[in-house]
């Protein structure tokens, strides 16, 4: 499926990331990273498990701390954030999990509701009830509403977490390996829906994985995490028209399974 | 190249640097409770509110834990009043018997039992239901999306085992005197009116405020180590596992040393 064209403007950042670095007692994750992610881009962040990209988003998203660099989110400096300022940030950055982390006590339409509810406090219940099930809509969900989320296959659990992302209207989304354990079909409507909501909620987006299908298919630009750095960028094809055996590696792996 | 006297020389070095990780590491966690307990104070009581998270959460712990008090209370009492008739006869002092039930039951057993019964279903119950949620990242969720997961699911879970084991601990001594009275009525024909009234006869307001200030202290505890034990534990199911049942033998041991604390602070007083 080809990536279908998009509003990105290069001259607004949205996020700024400078000699980044993140390590975990011995272990070197992030050896200093730089990035910038574009108004209106998908931006695919490409690596082994492991290399550290997951630890990368969580830090955009102040879940981690960055031992140094700066993380610039919309302008805001990570680093020197108060927990109100922080909070009032998340909301315009949503974060969609590898295991979807629905609450699983919670029915679909609480979980929605919930991080509507505890930031919109003075919406009525009809206008919860109408967002909740226009959110619902667009991720083509609505009849899930009342089931609970071990009712739901694999693929309605990553739409019902992207759709409690979106509840919030972000203006960033950080998805973390979206495709992950999905079977080839429900990729494809997952990497789809991934293009939607960035047409339709003018999102930007990095989107974590190591699917090289839905790299091609939602990157507008592709980096590739290798020992900590951001060895290689740019579309699918100038990332892996290359010698590096790392790249090749990764790529015949992918597509000789 | 090691020497035979150079490696016999390495044993007395490692075990400094054993026992100091060790100390650290206690020290460590010891602080990072107090942290956790400061954090508590610092967010339990602004708002949000959550009021209605909060009713919900005391009908988890209380309502749920109702009929196992009952039964527990019950037999307490029960079983306490006969085995203390021998002894009491053995000196022609069975008519005391209402009055030993109730001081036993007022100042330690009510509290006691239903301190360890909440710590046993609730304690683990909570360890195991964060533990469970920071595995999955649901707790990571509630952060991304603007919401503090601290206020939301700690403060209300310890607020509300902090409010119901008094509940449930009163209730608790009721059913107990109740089981008493059944003995001591099946055995010395006592009427009810005559019991209540030995009941209550050497009881003083301090011992009430005593069983109400220790149900208090042990529903926070336990409120707080399941938390604490959840919110913190390690990736993985067995984390889960392990935070529910260190929640459980942790509140435990925790209220037993709370027990004698409050008891010689209490004697002070009396």
């Amino acid at each position: 499926m080809a990536k279908p064209n998009t509003n990105i403007d290069y001259n607004q950042t949205v996020i700024s990331i400078r000699g980044l670095k993140k390590s975990f007692e011995t272990n070197h994750v992030l050896r200093g990273v730089d990035l910038d992610l574009y108004q209106g881009e998908n931006l695919v962040v490409l690596g082994r498990s492991g290399t550290g990209k997951s630890v990368l988003i969580k830090i955009i998203s102040g879940l981690l701390t960055a031992d140094s660099g700066e993380v610039l989110v919309l302008g805001k400096d990570m680093n020197n954030l108060s927990a109100k300022e922080l909070r009032d940030l998340r909301i315009k950055v949503g974060f969609s999990f590898q295991n979807s982390a629905l609450y699983d006590s919670m029915t679909v339409r609480k979980n929605i509701e919930f991080p509507l509810v505890r930031n919109s406090p003075k919406l009525t219940r009809k206008e919860v009830t109408m967002q909740v099930e226009e959110v619902l809509d667009n991720v083509g969900l609505l009849q899930t509403i009342n089931q609970m989320p071990s009712e739901l296959s694999g693929g309605q659990r990553k739409r019902i977490g992207i759709a409690r992302t979106l509840i919030l209207k972000p203006e960033i989304v950080l998805y973390d390996e979206p495709t992950a354990g999905l079977d080839p079909i429900t990729c494809i409507d997952i990497n789809e829906l991934i293009n939607e909501v960035q047409q339709m909620y003018h999102t930007s987006s990095i989107i974590i994985t190591h699917d090289l299908t839905c790299a091609k298919a939602t990157g507008d630009r592709i980096v590739m995490l290798l020992d900590g750095k951001f060895e290689r960028q740019g579309s699918f094809d100038e990332v892996f028209n290359t010698t590096d055996e790392r790249v090749k590696a990764f790529y015949d792996y992918n597509f000789t399974q | 190249m090691d020497t035979p006297d150079s490696t016999a020389e390495q044993v007395p070095v490692k075990r400094p640097n054993k026992l100091a990780k060790s100390l650290a590491g206690t020290f460590t966690d010891l602080y990072n409770v107090v942290r956790f307990i400061l954090r508590f104070f610092k967010e339990a009581f602004v708002p949000p509110y959550e009021g209605k998270e909060l009713l919900r959460q005391c009908y988890e712990v209380g309502v749920r834990s109702l009929g196992l008090i009952t039964l527990t209370g019950f037999i307490v009492g029960l079983i306490f009043t006969k085995q203390s008739r021998p002894s009491l006869s053995e000196f022609g002092a069975t008519s005391w018997l209402p009055s030993l039930v109730s001081i036993a039951i007022m100042r330690a057993l009510a509290p006691l039992v239903t301190a360890l019964i909440t710590a046993g279903r609730v304690g683990s119950s909570i360890g195991a239901e964060l533990g469970s949620m920071r595995v999955t990242e649901q707790i990571d969720a509630m952060e991304v999306s603007g919401t503090n997961p601290f206020k939301y699911l700690v403060c209300i879970r310890v607020l509300a085992t902090t409010i119901t084991v008094p509940i449930l601990s009163t209730f608790a001594a009721f059913v107990a005197i109740l089981g008493g009275y059944l003995n001591v009525h099946q055995n010395e024909g006592t009427s009810y009116s005559t019991f209540i009234a030995q009941v209550f006869e050497p009881l003083s307001f301090l011992d009430f405020e005593s069983s109400l200030i220790k149900s208090i202290v042990f529903g926070f505890t336990i409120g707080i180590v399941g938390a604490y034990k959840g919110y913190n534990s390690s990736r993985g199911t067995e984390g889960v596992g392990k935070a529910a049942n260190s929640a459980v033998v942790t509140a435990m041991f925790l209220v037993f040393i709370e027990e004698i604390v409050i008891v010689q602070i209490i004697g002070w007083f009396r």
